[in-house]
């Protein structure tokens, strides 16, 4: 029977009951009473910071007084009017850094309103409700095709086609949602939601799912020469390179696969995790596979992150919450070389404004390394490019006429699944301006 | 440590702190629970006259009206007097009274406007060893509409005759309770006077529809998808009771006449307020409905260390002591010039005095691009507005203009003198200060 302390790699480190513990609901949902008394904190801020904040401008005060007067559905619809993809928004925005940061409550006394949990409040309640809030208009007779059915793709594809168009959303995976599907953690967003909300989206109608990948069985040209429109959300397919020595080694894996089997895992008692888990990144992906980690059941987790606590990209929250879960933080060291059964890291310091090693060296124990530096394009379609991604101006229009972009795989945007949301809509109504 | 014993129309109680006549005062069970929860007296829930007693309704009796929470704001109630036998009544008053000589204890009576009722009632009262009886003059419903209650204090004449009626048959101390269903609470308490009352006390309950339920269009409480008017009660109806105490206190034909005040008294602080305002002492019940009976203690240790902090050494210390300030609006003082002022430390960048200004009254406050509000001294008119709606105490404060300053919005320089609408030039029937 294996243990948190069996050496290696290995699968059923904890009881059947202790990962269904680990992996439930990371912020349980409120009930009616709890939502309309976290709702009576809202001063109904006028021209509100939460939604200067809130990168689809939901207006958080208005749904607010709709949930405190007794009606989530509308409060529902003021989200979704912004934002297709509130419900899962409400579950893994950084809320921390977004609007809950913006509250004047935070200001007033470190306590914001609890945004993100009405939003869930207001968004579940509809949606485990008969049917689909929106209406299609008319046929427009147009066509677009979206390619990436992640956040971006649904949101432009749910905005094109409730403004009449024929949209094709092409997808190179087996199940539609991208990185909500494939690439969040598992405990903040349980019972299936990803695929749930596709499901539900797909309820305005004029939504033809296909599969496809751009660059094998797509060709931009020919999506071009079908389609009145092409939007691009592909994402980003590669990953980084540790530039490490062993970095082919077994147990060396990207942090990306290793959530995607996680997500996609119909049991976690077979997944496998080392017993010294090391995980390198100071992203969400780098602490989402630390948690994960240790909740499956490895005896150490160690994220270690090449700068310092300020520049890390996940935010004080997730860092603190991996930190209460166990797992490690260390600063300032990179990856030297991966061994048999630890890695080798340096500490780093910056001089001149480049990172370079100090040359003090030292070694954790590491069973399983996950690579979680960063994602890269790797797409050669033609499109003006930039640090990257593809080069976009305005609402998601690519250097080619009649391609759009947007989500990760585009300039601008913190890499968010809220800042894809925005990205999909803001294009799909500038392709609906340029078509009728 | 402040001395909290009363001495109301020479009914000694150890605080101010009684019961009103109401469901939490109508058997002896609860009466011996709220004096040894420390009580300082009750006025016994309304006795009728003997026979067969009154019914109440079989379904919901209250209604309410809730705040953030389910916080109780006001409770509205549709119960009627005491529905028991007067001779149980009567035995457990006697034997409450007995066990519990140093508390006060009234009791309520409404019977019909006859005066063999009066007289008939009074002496079984007086043999319970009570101090003092209280005139149910003020329930709106049910009992109104065969006759008594508001029916009575709607009509001063009608106040007038049953006070004189008791006086002159009773050694008891006669409290007439009033009605705030009229539109000059003076007319009935001077014609409680006229009769010979010891004291008036007030509010009862307020004429009210609580809601309306929108699934079947019933105001609530329901009773079989019917409502009826209740009487609404509760810390929202203190506001209009502070000013009927006050417009008794102030009154000359009433001045002086002892006031035990009621009307959503929640906290020690109400309590103060309405002591200040001319009431001798205070009568409780919704706030006792909703917390229990416990919460006299929080009431008098709060009095307590008020008046310990301000070197009161006795309740009669400032009993009355805001009457003198309580004046009508033409003698208000129109030279006092105030502007808002915001505390940019304070201010949390809200923007609710904003809205409220610039949607609401005289678009006195300024917002910048980064959310820094300023009032603007030429358009403010101190209306407070600001200031009520700031979710920060203290953050937005009205600051008086000193004298010889000038007001930016009238150019007017400030003056120190008193100066008020009676002899405003505006003002058609002013008279030159000679």
């Amino acid at each position: 029977m294996p243990s948190p302390m069996t050496p290696g790699i290995s699968s059923g480190r904890l009881t059947a009951e202790q990962i269904a513990k680990n992996f439930a609901d990371l912020h349980s949902a409120f009930d009616p009473h709890e939502a309309a008394v976290a709702a009576d904190r809202c001063y109904f801020c006028y021209d509100a910071p939460c939604i200067t904040a809130c990168p689809t401008s939901i207006d958080i005060p208005l749904f607010i007084r709709q949930i405190q007067t007794g009606t989530p559905e509308a409060a529902a619809r003021t989200i979704f009017e912004q934002n297709i993809l509130g419900g899962m928004c409400a579950r893994v925005c950084p809320t921390e850094t977004l609007c809950e940061e913006a509250c004047v409550r935070e200001a007033a006394e470190g306590k914001p309103v609890e945004i993100g949990r009405l939003q869930r409040h207001a968004t579940d309640t509809l949606m485990a409700q008969q049917g689909h809030p929106f209406t299609r208009a008319a046929e427009t007779g147009k066509r677009i095709a979206v390619v990436g059915a992640g956040p971006a793709g649904l949101a432009c594809a749910h905005r094109l086609a409730m403004k009449g168009h024929d949209v094709t959303l092409y997808e190179a995976r087996p199940k539609p949602g991208g990185l909500n599907e494939f690439g969040i953690a598992a405990y903040k967003t349980t019972d299936d939601f990803a695929a749930r909300e596709v499901q539900w989206l797909m309820g305005i109608g004029g939504i033809t799912q296909a599969s496809g990948t751009l660059g094998e069985d797509l060709s931009l040209d020919g999506l071009k020469a079908e389609f009145d429109a092409v939007f691009l959300g592909v994402g980003l397919g590669g990953v980084n390179m540790l530039r490490a020595h062993g970095e082919d080694r077994e147990g060396v894996r990207d942090a990306v696969d290793f959530i995607a089997d996680l997500r996609q895992a119909s049991d976690l008692l077979d997944l496998p995790v080392g017993r010294n888990v090391v995980v390198i990144g100071g992203g969400m992906t780098a602490v989402d596979a630390a948690v994960q980690s240790k909740l499956l059941g490895a005896e150490t987790v160690t994220i270690a992150y090449r700068r310092g606590r300020e520049q890390m990209s996940a935010s004080r929250f997730e860092q603190d919450l991996a930190a209460s879960y166990g797992v490690r933080l260390l600063f300032n060291v990179m990856p030297v070389a991966v061994h048999e059964d630890g890695i080798e890291l340096e500490y780093t310091t910056t001089t001149d404004g480049k990172l370079v090693g100090t040359g003090e060296r030292l070694s954790l124990a590491a069973d399983q390394v996950f690579k979680a530096i960063g994602q890269t394009l790797s797409l050669d379609v033609g499109l003006a490019m930039e640090a990257g991604k593809i080069a976009v101006s305005g609402a998601g229009r690519t250097s080619m006429e009649g391609v759009w972009a947007g989500g990760d795989c585009a300039t601008g945007g913190d890499d968010l699944t809220v800042t894809a949301v925005a990205e999909g809509r803001d294009a799909a109504e500038d392709i609906h301006a340029s078509l009728v | 440590m402040a001395d909290l014993r009363t001495d109301f129309l020479g009914i000694k109680s150890p605080n101010p702190f009684w019961l009103a006549s109401a469901p939490p005062t109508d058997k002896e069970y609860n009466v011996r629970r709220a004096f040894e929860a420390g009580w300082g007296g009750v006025v016994w829930k309304t006795l009728g006259e003997a026979g067969p007693p009154v019914v109440n309704v079989n379904g919901p009796r209250y209604g309410v009206v809730y705040g953030a929470d389910r916080r109780v704001l006001g409770i509205n109630n549709i119960e009627l007097i005491t529905d028991r036998p007067l001779e149980v009544n009567l035995r457990e008053i006697k034997a409450v009274k007995r066990d519990y000589p140093d508390r006060a204890m009234i009791v309520s009576l409404m019977v019909p406007c006859e005066e063999s009722a009066w007289k008939a009632i009074l002496p079984l009262v007086e043999e319970t060893g009570a101090d003092g009886i209280e005139l149910n003059c003020g329930c709106p419903h049910g009992m109104s509409e065969r006759g008594m209650g508001a029916a009575v204090g709607q009509a001063p004449d009608l106040i007038e005759q049953i006070t004189r009626w008791c006086k002159q048959t009773t050694r008891m101390p006669v409290i007439v309770k009033l009605t705030p269903n009229i539109t000059d609470i003076r007319g009935p308490a001077r014609a409680a006077k006229a009769g010979g009352a010891d004291a008036v006390s007030l509010i009862n309950t307020v004429s009210s529809i609580t809601s309306v339920n929108l699934d079947t269009f019933s105001p609530e409480p329901s009773i079989d998808g019917k409502g009826s008017h209740g009487g609404y009660c509760g810390a929202a109806v203190k506001p209009i009771a502070l000013n009927m105490v006050a417009e008794i206190a102030r009154d000359p034909e009433t001045h002086g006449l002892p006031i035990s005040g009621i009307g959503g008294v929640t906290t020690w602080r109400d309590a103060a307020e309405f002591m200040t305002l001319g009431a001798g002492n205070v009568q409780v019940c919704t706030a006792a409905m909703t917390y229990g009976f416990k919460i006299v203690e929080e009431m008098k240790s709060g009095m307590s260390q008020w008046m310990d902090e301000k070197g009161h050494s006795s309740t009669s210390d400032f009993i009355g002591k805001a009457v003198p300030n309580v004046t009508d609006w033409q003698y208000l003082n129109l030279n006092y010039v105030a502007k808002a002022k915001i505390d940019q430390d304070a201010c949390i960048k809200c923007g609710r005095c904003y809205a409220a200004c610039e949607d609401t009254s005289h678009q006195a406050i300024s917002m910048s691009p980064d959310r820094v509000f300023e009032v603007m001294d030429d358009e403010c008119v101190a209306c407070n507005l600001c200031v009520d709606v700031c979710p920060v105490e203290d953050c937005i404060t009205m600051e008086r203009m000193p004298a010889g300053a000038v007001d930016p919005r009238t150019g007017k320089v400030v003056s120190d003198e008193y100066a008020n609408w009676t002899s405003h030039p505006n003002n058609p029937a002013a008279q030159a200060a000679e």
